[in-house]
């Protein structure tokens, strides 16, 4: 971002933010992705309207019916039923806020304090930058879900201390980043500037630095969006995360395991869900990525 | 460069104390009393209690019981498993050989798929054999593998038959009583029982596609990309002006360079392939060090989360050490300047 402010110099935000769109524009995958996206976004904010069922009342007269193209399934359950007859379309469309609910809680805690931390390493320097770092490298010695596992298993498996968990292991990254660029921007001319004229130090980490490190901040935000709404599922699906009758799609996989030969669909549809939605939001992120950063581009 | 090697080991020592307090500090940080937590569900009397606070040194300043956590450690007793009364320290290494063995499998699979595709990918720049191959490995990079696990499952186990759903060997037909490498592979090559080898190729396989799929992905868009920034530089240039042969090109001046990024991704994998494989073993019920975490955290038997929480962190700490260290070895640009 800073490289596109040089070159082309657009004097308001708008040209900006014109400018990015035309770059992001130009790759079909991200455009794809952030209609996905866009539609989810839509579903999950009508899931009342447009769920044809409730996503936990049971019907106990229609249990593991297949989905309405396979013999023996019906237009009432489009996509079939659980194996306590809950309806699985309305599930999944129940299920897409959870899933949107996890990546923007974990990415704005992860990014807010990890973005915090990060400012204050790379301009304080010293022994704080020594003892924050230090501290992101032993989040880091542990493989991402295992430290998550297990501090699900120190606050008791919920949805709530899932996302903290993930939280917690996810800001290193933003840390790192914002630190990395923060200390590059320091020894820049403008800061010098500002700090001769006497801006506060507070005033120069937040308004004067800060926005000039946001491209690789905003592509990693994208990024542990994914990461975020894979690992809720993975501890739903550990039985660590969200619990039933919750309609999250990790903790919906781990309910039909067991009927995965008789009745695939359970296992299938809720699987599939995570998989577009995180494709898509990596597409995005591929986009962010280089429409932000025109060095990476050309690779 | 044994400089270098030990200010890498001194900057590990924060680190490796860091770990070391977190492991201390999980089972106190459990909500309950330490002493009630490992007398498990049928509870202890008053003097067994004062007895037992003693002797786990409960009464003693924190500080202390950091220290004498630390001085067992440096013995090798990571402590007692609630359950099975067996040390955890060799509970995990009995189960560490299965992790391994599939790990390994699992690296393989990626770099030998992986390569190959994000070679051919940057090759074929532009063209509709590089969008496919990186679409895939777009899918492959996003796939919740523990979904992933279950539809094979219900491909190749169920509707073909192809292959078990679970363990490591079919355990009806053969047996090995004495593991002398717990490599299930090695010690089944070496039985006197026909098909044990090929049973536990058999129940390796599905288990190895689902915890390399990420790691195969990651490794074809590394490649690609290293490969796209090396096929620019002048020495290919001069390479194909010289008459070199395409194959020759690519596979040797070209390659050779881009392999420096691509090998410091696979070592940076260690990481992925434990978390994967906490979720691929759960899935194949394959009894490795992933999924006996998540059975002690079910079990709450504490002291062997506490344990392999330790042992996993310290092995990805010393993964990464050699990794870092070898990757000094191939690019001399990065031991020059250290």
């Amino acid at each position: 971002m800073a490289d596109v402010t040089q070159n082309s110099a657009p004097d308001t935000r708008f040209e900006l933010i014109m400018n990015f769109w035309r770059h992001f524009r130009t790759n079909k995958g991200a455009v794809a992705g952030l209609i996905f996206f866009l539609a989810l976004v839509v579903v999950a904010l009508l899931a009342s309207v447009i769920a044809p069922h409730s996503a936990i009342e049971l019907n106990s007269d229609s249990l593991l019916l297949p989905p309405v193209w396979q013999e023996g399934g019906n237009w009432t359950y489009i996509l079939g039923t659980d194996a306590i007859g809950r309806d699985l379309l309305s599930r999944l469309i129940y299920g897409s806020q959870y899933s949107l609910f996890i990546g923007v809680v974990v990415v704005s805690v992860a990014l807010v304090v990890g973005v915090c931390l990060g400012l204050i390493a790379g301009t304080f320097g010293g022994w704080i930058d020594t003892v924050i770092m230090r501290i992101m490298d032993i989040i880091l010695a542990f493989p991402s879900l295992l430290l998550a596992l297990v501090l699900v298993a120190v606050l008791g498996p919920s949805l709530i201390n899932a996302m903290i968990a993930i939280a917690v292991v996810q800001q290193p990254y933003y840390v790192r980043l914002t630190r990395a660029s923060v200390m590059s921007e320091m020894s820049r001319e403008y800061v010098m500037a500002a700090r001769v004229s006497g801006v506060r130090t507070m005033r120069l980490m937040f308004v004067t630095v800060l926005p000039n490190c946001m491209a690789p901040l905003i592509v990693q935000a994208a990024l542990s969006f994914s990461t975020a709404i894979l690992d809720a599922a993975a501890l739903g699906f550990l039985g660590m995360g969200a619990q039933p009758p919750t309609p999250e799609w990790g903790t919906m996989l781990a309910e039909s395991r067991e009927f995965i030969l008789r009745a695939p669909w359970v296992v299938t549809f809720p699987g599939l869900a995570i998989l577009s939605t995180v494709l898509a939001i990596n597409l995005i992120g591929d986009g962010l990525r280089d429409a932000l950063d025109p060095k990476l581009k050309r690779s | 460069m044994l400089r270098l090697i030990l200010k890498k080991i001194g900057l590990l020592v924060p680190t490796f104390i860091g770990v070391t307090l977190t492991s201390f500090f999980f089972i106190r940080l459990l909500p309950g009393d330490p002493i009630l937590l490992l007398a498990g569900e049928r509870g202890v009397d008053p003097e067994r209690y004062q007895e037992l606070m003693v002797k786990f040194g409960y009464n003693e300043p924190i500080w202390q019981q950091y220290l004498s956590y630390l001085g067992k450690l440096f013995q090798g007793d990571l402590g007692v498993s609630i359950v099975t009364k067996q040390p955890v320290l060799q509970e995990f290494m009995t189960l560490f050989p299965a992790t391994v063995e599939l790990g390994v499998c699992a690296i393989i699979f990626a770099i030998v798929v992986g390569l190959p595709a994000g070679i051919i990918a940057a090759v074929k720049r532009g063209k509709t054999l590089d969008h496919s191959v990186m679409t895939t490995a777009l899918v492959g990079y996003s796939m919740p593998i523990f979904w992933w696990g279950l539809l094979l499952i219900i491909l190749f186990s169920g509707t073909l038959g192809w292959t078990p759903v679970s363990g490591r060997i079919d355990l009806i037909n053969y047996w090995i009583d004495e593991p002398v490498t717990g490599f299930m592979l090695i010690d089944t090559w070496f039985v006197d029982q026909p098909g044990a080898f090929a049973s536990a190729v058999q129940h390796l396989i599905l288990p190895t596609v689902v915890l390399g799929t990420i790691p195969l992905a990651v490794i074809a868009r590394q490649t690609r990309s290293a490969m796209l920034e090396v096929l620019d530089e002048d020495y290919v240039r001069t390479a194909r002006a010289k008459g070199l042969s395409n194959f020759r090109v690519i596979g040797v001046h070209a390659l050779r360079n881009a392999l420096i990024p691509v090998i410091t991704i696979i070592g940076l994998q260690i990481g992925v392939l434990f978390a994967g494989a906490i979720l691929t073993e759960n899935i194949f019920s394959w009894p490795g060090v992933g999924k006996w975490m998540v059975d002690s955290i079910f079990r709450r038997d504490y002291p062997s989360v506490q344990g392999g929480l330790l042992m996993i962190a310290v092995i990805v700490m010393i993964v990464n050490l050699v990794v870092d260290l070898l990757y000094g070895l191939i690019n001399p640009k990065i031991r020059h300047t250290e």
